[in-house]
């Protein structure tokens, strides 16, 4: 590292304050470029390191079912619209895309600056994702998989380490159990029925759970997200959390 | 067709070779001999022995007879060959196609250069001029056939150079040996009478088939223009290409990653100076056993970064194979396109599609995995979902229209709807239940219906009314009924899954 570790000062407020930041730097939250990273998440965002959404890191979200898959991608292009803004470019690669483009519009992101990889091998994906995230020109690259070993992991968080570019990797889960991996985040979203709750007939806007299963240097939690008018709406922060007994995630 | 061609003659080639050897040998007689069934005989003949009356192919003793004084040299076999090769490539300052016509001539490909030298006749004029600057004796024509034009230069008076299309008229009044025939077939032409082409021109084709043979008919079309002829080169046109001869053969991967990264640093140094990147490139190994062995790599915007291309061909080399040995190596950038460079940026900028970076990216991802797995798409005009979007050509396509807002369509597209059995059917209603995929999701509140019809003018086929529904579980779905509603005989899809 360039910088020494902090001696600890006398205070004890000071001192852990001081430790915290050390660990977060060492472990690669360099705080720069975070700035205006807001993901639009609200009340949620406490869960994360310093109240930031981890960019320059790999995140990691579970589906089981074809249904939850597609609230995971909305999800996922629900926090995509802000990080990308009006100029990025997010590379989306799988081996089995379903992904209808047309419908990113709906969460705010203009389809065209979206490339699709689309590869036949699992091996491929992987190999397409540990280039794309080196790519410093990327915002965001997501990979759908079925399987992440933790030495592919790795290869990830190292690829991310340089370039600061966003990974998204979407588990499709065979199994009920889930091995361990080094990203930073595991999230695991499903669909709930959609808010009518101003009691108007039809399907109403998007509702989800929210469950963050693991997040380094921040904390796990449960919520309730409806995505409405083109930004994701919590209810507060008091009253949504639904509190989980920590633990241990890998 | 519109070609233009220079055909050069050198009269006096050779003695004007040996001549700017020995100067005295300028003004005076002159031949060179070789012996030929055990007497020397005269090969060539200087201006001035010829006006002596001693020509090529005679008798070195008779020649003697005539002008005892005579300087003689020994002559040099294939120096011609030689002479006319060095020629061509000197005249490529002229036009990019120079091409030797042995024994004594040049012919160029000079389609779009003469305006350079300001019009036909002065650029006619400073070939010719160069050329007898060199020590040459020169006589040229320009026309829009090689044959044409070697007449000319050969047979013609001025002017020399033809206007397009008037080939006809210059080549009427010229002698048949104008049309490049064998000695034979002139002595016959002449014996019958026939002395100039206007005579030739005027017989039936059959006749002169059948008198002189296929290649009288073809010379006279080729010299009118009729039948396309084609020139070989000196130079070959490949011009970025660069070659790497070793002195042991090379086996070891090594040694090729070396070879190839040389090669990219003289090729990409050479692109950068004429602001130039390469689209596709070959690499090519010339193994001792004689084979050749090559991998090609391209990119998708002209690149002269040599990193890059090094990591492009990084991923094929393995395919290279050495056996005994690689001994020459060549790169060649087989097509070249403008690159204008951008100023260095210090700090990365935000990225974009336009990023140099991004599209490195996509070419290794190509190199790889072929570039058809990589997608862009543009909104297209179309109501049925499947056609509501296009592939865009290229990264820096922009979308003619908007992408629609109006409709909800749904994040998960099945590439073919699926059929799904649904129960307790009303007309205009969705199904109270349906079952996919082995489950049965009760659908508990829905949207729709929104009629789609078939573009007729594409395909023909019954509509589609969409409906969005939520089953008890929370989960939304994209089914449709195909065609009007119809008592146990209607069939419905799944086509989507909603966030």
């Amino acid at each position: 590292m360039e910088r020494p570790i902090t001696i600890i000062p006398p205070h004890r407020a000071e001192a852990f304050a001081a430790l915290q930041a050390d660990i977060l730097r060492l472990q690669g939250f360099t705080g720069k470029r975070t700035v205006a990273r807001d993901v639009g998440l609200g009340p949620l965002q406490e869960a994360f390191p310093q109240g930031i959404f981890p960019i320059g890191a790999v995140h990691e979200f579970l589906s089981h079912r074809v249904e939850d898959r597609s609230a995971t991608t909305g999800f996922i292009a629900g926090m995509l619209s802000p990080l990308m803004g009006t100029k990025g470019t997010s590379l989306w690669i799988s081996s089995r895309r379903t992904l209808f483009p047309p419908a990113l519009k709906a969460f705010g992101l203009s389809p065209e600056h979206f490339i699709f990889v689309d590869l036949r091998r699992e091996r491929d994906v992987l190999w397409a994702m540990d280039e794309a995230l080196k790519c410093g020109a990327l915002t965001a690259v997501v990979g759908e998989v079925y399987d992440l070993s933790f030495t592919a992991s790795r290869r990830l968080q190292l690829a991310v380490e340089q370039s600061q570019v966003t990974g998204f990797v979407l588990r499709h889960c065979r199994n009920q159990t889930v091995n361990t991996t080094t990203c930073v985040s595991r999230w695991k979203i499903t669909s709930l029925p959609g808010d009518v709750s101003y009691g108007m007939p039809g399907i109403g806007f998007p509702q989800w759970n929210v469950n963050l299963l693991k997040m380094r240097n921040g904390k796990t939690g449960n919520w309730n997200v409806t995505w409405r008018d083109g930004r994701f709406d919590l209810p507060d922060a008091d009253t949504g959390i639904i509190p989980l007994h920590h633990k241990k995630t890998g | 067709m519109a070609g233009r061609f220079v055909s050069i003659w050198f009269p006096y080639l050779l003695t004007d070779w040996f001549a700017l050897r020995e100067s005295y040998l300028h003004a005076v007689p002159f031949v060179l001999r070789t012996s030929a069934h055990g007497r020397m005989v005269i090969t060539a003949a200087n201006a001035a022995a010829e006006e002596k009356g001693i020509t090529r192919a005679m008798v070195l003793a008779d020649a003697r007879a005539v002008f005892p004084t005579l300087e003689v040299r020994d002559a040099i076999p294939d120096l011609e060959a030689r002479l006319l090769n060095r020629l061509a490539e000197w005249c490529i300052r002229f036009t990019p196609v120079t091409s030797v016509d042995l024994p004594d001539g040049l012919v160029f490909d000079v389609s779009g250069c003469a305006h350079l030298w300001g019009g036909d006749q002065p650029y006619l004029d400073a070939i010719v001029l160069r050329l007898r600057k060199r020590g040459y004796h020169v006589r040229a024509a320009m026309a829009d056939t090689i044959g044409a034009a070697w007449a000319m230069a050969r047979f013609g008076v001025e002017p020399f150079v033809i206007a397009p299309r008037d080939q006809l008229n210059a080549l009427l009044s010229l002698p048949p040996e104008a049309l490049r025939l064998e000695p034979d077939t002139t002595d016959r032409l002449h014996k019958l009478g026939l002395l100039c082409i206007r005579q030739i021109i005027q017989l039936p084709k059959a006749s002169l088939r059948r008198r002189f043979g296929e290649l009288v008919l073809l010379r006279l079309y080729q010299a009118l223009g009729q039948v396309e002829e084609a020139l070989t080169p000196v130079v070959p046109l490949e011009p970025y290409q660069e070659r790497l001869p070793c002195l042991e053969p090379i086996v070891t991967a090594t040694g090729i990653a070396l070879a190839l990264e040389r090669l990219l640093d003289v090729l990409c140094g050479r692109l950068r100076e004429e602001q130039k990147g390469l689209r596709t490139a070959v690499f090519k190994g010339y193994r001792i056993d004689g084979k050749v062995v090559a991998v090609s790599v391209g990119t998708s915007r002209p690149s002269h970064h040599v990193k890059h291309l090094f990591r492009l061909f990084e991923e094929r080399l393995p395919t290279l194979e050495p056996g005994e040995g690689i001994d020459l190596f060549v790169l060649e950038a087989a097509s070249v396109d403008d690159h204008v460079p951008v100023q260095e940026k210090l700090w990365g900028g935000m990225g974009g599609l336009g990023d140099m970076r991004l599209s490195e990216l996509l070419d290794r991802l190509a190199n790889r995995t072929g570039t058809a797995s990589i997608r862009r798409y543009l909104p297209d005009e179309h109501y049925w979902p499947e056609r509501s979007y296009r592939q865009a050509l290229s990264l820096q396509e922009n979308a003619a229209t908007l992408w629609r807002t109006d409709v909800l369509r749904p994040l998960q597209l099945l590439a073919v709807p699926e059929r799904i059995e649904v129960s307790a059917t009303l007309p205009d209603y969705p199904p109270m239940l349906f079952r996919y995929k082995g489950a049965i999701h009760k659908i508990v509140r829905a949207d729709g219906p929104e009629r789609i019809e078939q573009e007729w003018w594409i395909q023909e086929g019954e509509h589609r009314d969409y409906y969005r529904v939520e089953d008890e579980g929370g989960s939304r779905y994209w089914v449709f009924r195909s065609g009007h509603y119809q008592e146990k005989t209607e069939q419905w899809f799944i086509h989507g899954f909603f966030a």
